[in-house]
Parts: structure tokens; C-alpha cells; sequence
């Protein structure tokens, strides 16, 4: 997920108390304003992947599955319950009762099957349709052979079946990411090329206009199937609005939120001002930030060579440099991810241990070029990177440009090393196999694909799918501890360095409540905007 | 030739501006022995426990950058690009502009036409674009930011000192000279150029701090010098939504850049006064 | 004179083409791949090769060239990589406030930068000139960013008499064109002095004096009449600049002009975007050096259009 965050976080911790479970439940009203610096790219949930319009489009629209607020716990949304066959292969979804869009037409069990079709279907240019390979009949749609799913039938209008190729466990978390999104084809089709740009959906927001440039408002969709909910009248996204400009907004009471969190160059003074202590939200987020070797390509086709810049990464000092918010990683998988192996301590720091590795590894005097986004601070962390990588005798060259650049010379091979910050994985669900295919497996070892180590490893990918294909409910241990095997073998092979799991800090006025974890919503990144609220309403 | 120097020498306030340059030159190649640490080492003390740049003190005398570099060292070796980019890719830019400018503005006809046209159609492309677009074909660095800097900052000068030329030569003493049978050479270079001086001169020195800027920007699109080499744009640039904050990181090296540019606008004006015609053989 | 206006027309079209067509081998040489950015993360080789079709990479460069040109003289620029929507209403929405920002920044610098350098060219040499000589080298050297920061930090933030940036009223245009008007004042000034202590030592200014004509008369009629030329000519150039974005003005204020989109896309390699704020930019700064060269002779009757 290309979502790039200054400060991101998991509340793993928080998912065991329910945040509302003791609080009552906040009245209706009020409003809140959400600054970005860039304008939002589209609200075609089909389409957007960026972290600015993900959680605005989670508002929007809905799917049959989500999780609980503020947690990474799947809970049927769209749909009202659920059941999967004996064998893995059949899920049979039954909608709620009563369900509407925005323009007030009723939901059935075909919106669900066309909005799926339209994201596999390669004239959307989803990003994520991909996802989807498992259904029945995804390959004819996908190779444009065909416009419907054959493994998709709307038995009535209120139940869906779909039927799967392989048992998939990961199925029912792809029912709650934005790509399987639950749209109306009339609206979809009258709107044609504007569609992203006047969304309609079932959400808890409906959307009442965009100015490019300027603002989004959504407004409280009264029909929402969830009672009481949202709590907030109105929302408005500002763009074009620097961050340094915004934390002095939010002071003055004009902004609600910094949507791009705290700016590094205020970060102490705010954190210092005791006004601040409860406006600020920290919460783990699924991510982690690593450095990728392109195993194809000396030096970096030599094992010992991708162990050694491991143990040659001062990572306390990176933490340092992006003021702690984060913690030192040790594995590709953040901590708060299933399948993190707290066991695995992973690569100490160890510069002397790291040269005599690459003595042993007979590279000989190594330049090579480090890639990184320009965006502050990943240039910063690029040369503390580089610094680090000098002292075990590794020169190397940083290439600070475009995030466009670097995802194309990564996607293309062309990078030996890039640092991921600003392009980094921040899991679209949380559960393990979305940390592997596409940035870690042969599927994404592709020319233009997003595994930019090249790494592939062809019986990992085995064992990875046999994995997933355990779906059975007491087979879930089993299958956490085979992730766990197959991430401690990709820390052996080490196409990456790991270096931090960023934490999310947001910044919000004391107009707005909430539990903390809405603010730094490990699903709805970064804020769950549906179940925050006003305090002047209340 | 003579008189032009005997007035110049007495201009106290040029002579300053030349000291000013030589120190700067000989700071900046004199660096290495200079200054107090590396200025690429980043301390591990060079930042607060929070990660925020140390102010000046007795240790960093300019305090550190944002990356925890001591800010003193780095401001001396960054003299070296900043100068070669502020002074040499800005005098290059307004040589070519003048040279084109007053071609096109005393000839004119069809030549100035096209000269002027093909002044527009330069100017209708981005900087940035062009840097990118240069960077498919050769390595960033140094040379590349001299390049577009050269390449674009020319025809804002070529634009003013057009008009200006095609003002001053309708004027009588041009017609007059013309009518006594001087050249078009001798036109030029001795009743044209001399009061296009001035002009020039507010570009030239104007300029440096805004090239020094400029070259930032191609650097953070990662086409200029490229990390950790120190420039002082880069240091702003890199640092300037510190300022509130930090306002060491910003006015250090802005300083740095005034000094510079001041010091040049001082022997511009001096120059320029030398040159003065109307107060030649006085 | 309509000789000349037509023969320019067609020039500015040639150039309006030769812009195009450099633009076009410009971003074509970029390194970046659009179809892997549009296409993210988990996209199939499916989905990557339709959008090579749909975008008509599969085509030979000048079959693109001429499609793109094609497509542009129908007022149709493409669609956004990043946004997948159509650039010409994206740009066309960005306009208004990039026009007003420009009136108001160009009208800034005059009145900042006119006042002062006729002043100081009278007060050659004294402390009124080197003071404002001064604060022109200061507003002109800062960084905009520092500038426009402070001005708001100061006057919107401290005293509250403007809005922390945004865009809508007239009060939110004054600081962002103030910075403008600063940092473009500071060369207007110079600019002005110096062409004023040009013109002041003409002979006919001497005559002038020497029939006792008052000082202030002088000076503004006869000597700033004729050192206006290059201030024309530099306006011109503004118009171009400023209708090419002024990003970083732009940011620090929330104002949504062109700057701002040009940023995101060249950020992002969004070309389709990149080539249609150029072809915008490039008929701004055609129309703006034309409406000077126009001016010329209506103030300088001396000088003939040719």
C-alpha cells in the first residue's frame, strides 16, 4: 500500500477492551475540519490507495465485512452474518435488512456482485483487483475475457455465495478493504470519468461536494444502518494546507485534525505543552520501514552481503531521527501483525560482526546506490543509513528523488537499495499473507511489481500458499505458526533490512473526543472518522 | 582603462566587496582545514534525546543540523557549491542573456524576432521539468544544476535588456553615432552596453541569492548535489519549516548567502560607477 | 501595427507548438513508468497491459505525439495519471485563483518596489537609498517560505487581522501577496533606481531643470516615463511566472493555484498533468511579453513596432 505516513500504529493492545464498551454513547452534532497538504487523488473506492483518501473513502462506502473501531478484529458490516462451507470453498454472505445508498435505492445481493466484477475488471485499473484471484472465475474477467464472475451468485436479493478456486484464509479481511466496496453501477455509470469524483456509497458520510484543490464535505447519512452513528453532522477535508500552517490552525481553533500528523520541526513543542496532553493520540500502526537489496545483482546476490548492512544499521539512531516515534524493528512484521515472532530478536547492531561478514563474503570494496523519497525525513534517514553503511565499508550513493522515481526504478530493478519510508507497506488488512505476496513473494518479483528486492523464493511461496489454505478455525494456531516459520526464513534470506515500526501521533483539537485508538485507527489510517465526536454537542 | 581603475580603487565599499569575496573563496577552499569536525559525521549526541537539532553552544558553534551534523562545518565546505552555482552558473545565465538581449533588441528586424521568440519559447519551460528531464541523460550533480541554472535563468535577463536596448537606440546620440558612420561593433560596446551596465548588474548580483535557492530545489527533486554534500540553499531549503523553531538552522546559512551577495552587489556598484559614461574623463 | 499584431500571433502559435512538442520529448525521456504507478501494489499483468493500451504507449512516439496534439487543439488534455479524471477542468478550476493571486501580487510589487526605487535614485548615495537598497537585497534573498511564515506567523497567527491562509475573501489575498510584492518588489526597485539614475542625467532632464520645471515633475513625468520600459517588460515576465505557479507561496497559504497542482504532479510524475500546466503556463507568457512589446511604443513613442 502505497499510503505514506510521517507517523503510523496498532492498537493490538486496545482491540481486547471494546473502546465503548464502558463509555455512553456520545450524542449527534457538531463538525470537524481535516487538513491535508495534498489534494486527494479520487473517492472511487475501486481505486484510490493512497493513506489520505483511504479512510475518507471507509466512511464513504462499506463493505460486507469490517472491523471493530479502533481494532484490527473483523466484524460483517454490509453483510449480517456469514457462513463457509465445510471445505473452505463456499461463502454464503445475508445482507442486512433495510440497507440504502446515498440516492436512497435499496442494496441487494447484485450491487455486491457487480462492484466486484468492476474491481477485477482491468478497465477500472483498479490496484487492487488483484487481490481477488481466488474467486471463481477471477482469470476470464481479469484477462477481460468476460464481464461477470462465474463464482458469484446473487441468490436473492439479500444473499450473496461466492465461490473460491482455493481455500483462502484471508478471504473474509478482503471483504472489508476499500477494493471490494459495495457501489451503485446506476451511479457508477451516469457519472462515467467524474465517478471518483462524486462518490456514492452506504456509509456512514454521504458526500455533498468536492472543490479541487480547496475542500471535501461529507455530511451525517441519516439512514445509516448503524443507529446513532456517526456522531459528527458534517466533516470537511482542506487541502492544499501545509502542515506547519495547520498545527498553528489547530491552536487557534480552526482545525480539528492535522491529517498529516505532527511536522518534525514542532513535534517537541507540541509534545512539551502540557495543553496538549490529551489532544494527542499515539497508536501502533501495522507498518514497517525497510531497506530493500536486489538480490539479482551483486553485491547484494550474496547472502552474508544482506546479513551484514542488516547488522550494520544503527536502528536507535533512525528511531531518534524521526523524534521516537517509532520503534526499532526487528522483523519484516510489525509487532502488533499476527505472526510476529516475538522471539525472533532479529539482527543486532554489530558493526565489527557485520565487516567480518563481508570479509567472509569476499566482496571487496562495495558501491552501491541507495534510493529514497524526498520527502522530509526519508532523505534524513537515507543518510544516517548511508553513515552506517560506511562504517562496515559499503559507500553508497543516495538517489533522493520522486516517490514516482523510486517506485519505478524499484518496480524495474533498476535500484540496488531502496530505503522504503514514505512508500512503505502499511498493511491493507492485518493478517500476515498481506505482508508477503506482492512485496516479498515471485508474484511481485515482476518487472513493474512491488517486491523491488527481487526476491523469489519459490518454496516459500508453497508453503505460504498451504498456509492460506488452511481456513478451518482450529487450524488458525497452526497457520499463524507456519507465517511465523516462513517470516523467520525471509529474516535468514534478509532481502530486507528492517528498520523501524512507525507509531501514529495525531494531533486533534479539544473541540473532538473519542478513545484514542479512533484517532490512530490501525484500519481507518489514519483516523476512524465514523465514531469520533463533538464535545461541543454533547 | 586607466581612469577606470584609479576611480575604483578609491571606491572604499567595492574594495570591502572584493575582500569579502576572497575571504569567502579562500574559506571555502580552505575548508578542510578549517573546520572543527566532518561535515558529513552525524553525532550521535548532535540531537536531543527527541531527535531535535542542538542550538549553537561551545561544542557545535553553529549548532547541528537536522540530521544531528555540526551546522559551522558544514557551512564552510558548503561555500564551495554555493559559490560555483550563485556566481558562476548566474554569470554565465546573464552573459548569455545580455549577449542575446542586446543582439536581438539593436539588430532587431528578423534575426531580433526570432531571437526574442525563441527567448519565449524558453521561457515557457519549467526549470524542474528541464532538470528531470536533463538527469535521464546525465548524472546529478553539480554540473547539471550549473546546466539548467544556465540554461533558464538567461532569458529574464535577454527580456529587460531587449527593451531597454530598443529604447536606448532610438535615441539621438545612437542615431548620431550612426550618422557619423561608427559601426555597429562600436555602437555597441561603446554608447549601448555601457548603459546597460546597471541593468546587468541588478541581475547579476540580485541573482546570486536566488540561484543559491534555486539549485535547492533541483537538489531536493534529486537532481542537484546530492546528500550529505553541504550547499547552503540545501541547508535552508532542507531545514526552513524549522525556522520557527530552530531558527539557527535558517539564518545561519541565509546569512552565509546575503554576505555573499552582498559582497558582489558592492563591487557591482563600484563597477558600475567606474564605468559610468557620463562621468568618464571627469 | 496590425501587420505586426498578426505576424506575432503566428509566432506565438509556432511557439505554442515548439513548447509543445520539447514538452512532449521531455517527460517521454523521464524515467518513470505511469503504468506501474497507476496500476499499485497487487495489480496483474492483465490490468498493466490494458492500461498500456488506454493510455497508447503501445504506439510509436510520434503516433503519440500527433494523437496528444490532436487531442490538445480539442481543448482535451488527457486524463490525470494519479487522479483518472480529465486534466483541462482540473487546470481550468485552478486558474481563477492563480489569475486573482497574480493581479494582486504584480499590484503588490509596484507599489512596493516603484515608490521605493524612485525615491531612492533621487536620494542617490544617501541613507534613504542604502536602506531601501538594503531591505530590497533582504526580501529579495529570503527564502518565500521563511517570508510568507513569518508575515503569517506575525500578522495572522500573533494579531489575528488576517485568516491563517485559505482562500475566499479579500482579506485572505493581502499576505500571500504581500510575500509576492516583497520578495518581486525588492528587484522592481532596483530595477526602477536604476534606470531612473539613468535617465536622470540625460541631457533633457538637465534642460528641464535648468528652466526651473519642479523637481518632483522631473522626476516623475519625464524621468520615470522613460524608465519604465524595462518595469513593462518585467511585469510581462511576472504575468508567465506567476501563471506557472508560485508553490511555495501557494503552500504556506492553503491558495489552490496552478503552483500547487504543478508540485503534486511533478511529485507523482503525473505527465498528463505536467504537459497541461505547461501548454497553460506557455500561453500566459506568450500573451504576457506580448502585451509588453505592445506597451512599448504607447510609452515611448519612439519606439516603433517592427
Amino acid at each position: 500500500m502505497q499510503r505514506f505516513l510521517i507517523a503510523a500504529a496498532a492498537a493490538l493492545a486496545l482491540a481486547a477492551a471494546a473502546p465503548f464498551a464502558a463509555a455512553q454513547t456520545p450524542k449527534q452534532g457538531g463538525a470537524a475540519v481535516v487538513t491535508f497538504n495534498n489534494d486527494l487523488t479520487t473517492l472511487d473506492p475501486h481505486v484510490g490507495y493512497d493513506w489520505q483518501n483511504w479512510s475518507v473513502i471507509k466512511s464513504i462506502f462499506d463493505g460486507l465485512m469490517d472491523y471493530k473501531p479502533g481494532t484490527t478484529e473483523l466484524d460483517p458490516d454490509l453483510a449480517e452474518s456469514y457462513t463457509v462451507s465445510e471445505d473452505g470453498l463456499t461463502y454464503t454472505f445475508k445482507l442486512r435488512p433495510g440497507l440504502k445508498f446515498h440516492n436512497g435505492r435499496a442494496v441487494t445481493a447484485a450491487d455486491v456482485k457487480y462492484s466486484l466484477e468492476r474491481a477485477i475488471n482491468p478497465a477500472t485499473q483498479s490496484p487492487g483487483g488483484g487481490y481477488f484471484g481466488m474467486i471463481k472465475g477471477y482469470d476470464e474477467v481479469a484477462g477481460g475475457k468476460a464481464q461477470e464472475l462465474s463464482g458469484i451468485t446473487a441468490q436473492d436479493d439479500s444473499t450473496v455465495v461466492i465461490n473460491l478456486t482455493r481455500p483462502d484464509a484471508t478471504f473474509l479481511h478482503l471483504m472489508a478493504i476499500n477494493f471490494s466496496y459495495v457501489v451503485p453501477k446506476e451511479e457508477v455509470e451516469k457519472a462515467g470519468a467524474d465517478w471518483g469524483k462524486q462518490p456514492v456509497g452506504t456509509g456512514a458520510f454521504k458526500f455533498v461536494e468536492w472543490i479541487p484543490g480547496q475542500r471535501i464535505v461529507l455530511e451525517r447519512n441519516q439512514d445509516y444502518f448503524r443507529q446513532g452513528v456517526p456522531y459528527l453532522d458534517r466533516l470537511t477535508f482542506e487541502f492544499g494546507q501545509d502542515p506547519t500552517v495547520a498545527v498553528l490552525r489547530l491552536k487557534k481553533g480552526e482545525v480539528d485534525i492535522v491529517g498529516d500528523g505532527i511536522p518534525p520541526a514542532q513535534f517537541t513543542e507540541v509534545m512539551a505543552d502540557p495543553a496538549n496532553k490529551d489532544l494527542i493520540a499515539v497508536g501502533e500502526q501495522l507498518h514497517t520501514g525497510y531497506v530493500t537489496m536486489n538480490v539479482t545483482q551483486a553485491p547484494f546476490d550474496n547472502v552474508k552481503v544482506r546479513q551484514a548492512v542488516n547488522m550494520a544499521l544503527n536502528k536507535e539512531r533512525i528511531v531518534r531521527l524521526i523524534n521516537n516515534r517509532g520503534g526499532p524493528a526487528t522483523q519484516a512484521l510489525p509487532p502488533a501483525m499476527p505472526a510476529y515472532n516475538s522471539d525472533n530478536k532479529g539482527y543486532a547492531y554489530d558493526p565489527e560482526a557485520a565487516k567480518k561478514l563481508l570479509a567472509e563474503a569476499g566482496a571487496g570494496e562495495i558501491s552501491t546506490e541507495l534510493y529514497a523519497m524526498n520527502v522530509d525525513p526519508n532523505p534524513r534517514i537515507a543518510q544516517a543509513i548511508q553513515q552506517d553503511l560506511a562504517a562496515i565499508g559499503i559507500k553508497a550513493e543516495i538517489r533522493s528523488l520522486a516517490q514516482a522515481e523510486v517506485i519505478a526504478a524499484g518496480g524495474a530493478g533498476k535500484a540496488p537499495m531502496i530505503w522504503s519510508g514514505g512508500m512503505a507497506w502499511i498493511a491493507d488488512f492485518p493478517d500476515p499473507a498481506n505482508f508477503y505476496y506482492g512485496i516479498l513473494g515471485c508474484a511481485g518479483a515482476v518487472e513493474g511489481g512491488w517486491n523491488w528486492s527481487k526476491y523469489c523464493n519459490k518454496e516459500l511461496d508453497g508453503r505460504a500458499e498451504k498456509a492460506d489454505a488452511m481456513v478451518k478455525a482450529e487450524q488458525s494456531t497452526a497457520r499463524i505458526d507456519e507465517w511465523k516459520a516462513i517470516f523467520d526464513q525471509v529474516l535468514n534470506d534478509a532481502p530486507w533490512a528492517p528498520v523501524f515500526n512507525e507509531k501514529r501521533f495525531t494531533y486533534h483539537s479539544a473541540r473532538l473526543g473519542g478513545d484514542p485508538a479512533l484517532f490512530t485507527d490501525p484500519i481507518h489510517i489514519p483516523v476512524n472518522y465514523d465514531y469520533i465526536f463533538a464535545k461541543d454537542a454533547q | 582603462m586607466q581612469s577606470f581603475w584609479i576611480r575604483f580603487r578609491k571606491d572604499r565599499l567595492a574594495l570591502a566587496g572584493i575582500a569579502v569575496i576572497a575571504a569567502l573563496t579562500a574559506v571555502s577552499i580552505l575548508a578542510p582545514w578549517l573546520a572543527p569536525y566532518d561535515p558529513n559525521e552525524q553525532f550521535f549526541d548532535g540531537l536531543t534525546l527527541e531527535g531535535a537539532p542542538l542550538p549553537p553552544g561551545s561544542r557545535f558553534w553553529f549548532g547541528t543540523d537536522t540530521n544531528g551534523r555540526d551546522q559551522f562545518s558544514r557551512l564552510l565546505f558548503g561555500a564551495r557549491t554555493s559559490i560555483v552555482i550563485g556566481v558562476l552558473a548566474n554569470f554565465i545565465a546573464v552573459t548569455i542573456g545580455t549577449a542575446l538581449g542586446v543582439t536581438a533588441g539593436y539588430l532587431r528586424g528578423w534575426v531580433g524576432a526570432g531571437l526574442m521568440r525563441f527567448t519565449d519559447l524558453m521561457m515557457a519551460f519549467p526549470p524542474l521539468l528541464l532538470a528531470i528531464a536533463l538527469t535521464a541523460i546525465l548524472k546529478p550533480g553539480l554540473a547539471i544544476v550549473i546546466l539548467v541554472i544556465a540554461l533558464v535563468n538567461w532569458v529574464q535577463v535577454a527580456r529587460v535588456v531587449y527593451t531597454e536596448t530598443v529604447s536606448l537606440s532610438e535615441r539621438e546620440y545612437i542615431e548620431a553615432a550612426r550618422a557619423i558612420g561608427a559601426g555597429p561593433l562600436r555602437i555597441l560596446s561603446r554608447h549601448l552596453v555601457p548603459h546597460l551596465v546597471p541593468t546587468v548588474i541588478v541581475y547579476a548580483t540580485l541573482g546570486i541569492a536566488t540561484t543559491v535557492l534555486l539549485e535547492s530545489m533541483l537538489s531536493f527533486l534529486g537532481r542537484g548535489v546530492q546528500p550529505p554534500t553541504p550547499a547552503w540553499g540545501m541547508m535552508i531549503f532542507e531545514s526552513q519549516s524549522y525556522f520557527l523553531n530552530a531558527p539557527w538552522l535558517v539564518f545561519i546559512p541565509g546569512a552565509a548567502i546575503l554576505f555573499l551577495a552582498l559582497a558582489f552587489n558592492l563591487v557591482g556598484d563600484g563597477l558600475r560607477d567606474a564605468l559610468d559614461p557620463t562621468q568618464r574623463g571627469r | 501595427m496590425l501587420a505586426y499584431f498578426i505576424r506575432r500571433i503566428l509566432a506565438s502559435l509556432g511557439i505554442l507548438l515548439g513548447v509543445s512538442i520539447v514538452t512532449f520529448c521531455l517527460t517521454y525521456i523521464i524515467p518513470a513508468d505511469p503504468v506501474a504507478m497507476i496500476a499499485g501494489r497487487t495489480s496483474t499483468p492483465e490490468v498493466r497491459e490494458q492500461i498500456r493500451r488506454q493510455l497508447g504507449l503501445d504506439q510509436p512516439v510520434h503516433q503519440q505525439y500527433v494523437n496528444y496534439l490532436s487531442r490538445l487543439v480539442q481543448g482535451d488534455m488527457g486524463k490525470s495519471y494519479a487522479r483518472k479524471s480529465d486534466v483541462a477542468p482540473l487546470i481550468a478550476s485552478r486558474l481563477p485563483p492563480s489569475l486573482l493571486l497574480m493581479l494582486a501580487a504584480i499590484m503588490a510589487e509596484l507599489l512596493i518596489g516603484l515608490p521605493a526605487g524612485i525615491y531612492a535614485a533621487t536620494r542617490r548615495g544617501r541613507f534613504a537609498d542604502k536602506l531601501a537598497m538594503t531591505l530590497s537585497f533582504l526580501t529579495v534573498s529570503t527564502p518565500q517560505f521563511v517570508l510568507g511564515l513569518t508575515l503569517l506567523y506575525i500578522f495572522a497567527y500573533l494579531a489575528g487581522w488576517f485568516p491563517l491562509g485559505g482562500y475566499g475573501s479579500a482579506y485572505h489575498i493581502i499576505l500571500p501577496a504581500l510575500t509576492l510584492g516583497l520578495a518581486g518588489g525588492g528587484w522592481y526597485s532596483r530595477m526602477t533606481r536604476s534606470s531612473m539614475i539613468e535617465v536622470l542625467r540625460q541631457d533633457y532632464i538637465r534642460t528641464a531643470r535648468a528652466k526651473g520645471m519642479p523637481e518632483w515633475r522631473i522626476v516623475l513625468v519625464h524621468g520615470f516615463r522613460n524608465a519604465v520600459l524595462p518595469i513593462v517588460a518585467m511585469i510581462g515576465l511576472d504575468i508567465g511566472i506567476f501563471m506557472s505557479g508560485v508553490v511555495v507561496v501557494e503552500n504556506v497559504f492553503g491558495w489552490p493555484g496552478v503552483g500547487q497542482l504543478m508540485w503534486q504532479a511533478i511529485q507523482s510524475l503525473d505527465i498528463p498533468v505536467i504537459m497541461g500546466v505547461t501548454t497553460v503556463a506557455a500561453v500566459f507568457i506568450v500573451l504576457g511579453n506580448l502585451t509588453a512589446d505592445l506597451l512599448a511604443p504607447l510609452i515611448d513613442p519612439r519606439i516603433r513596432l517592427r
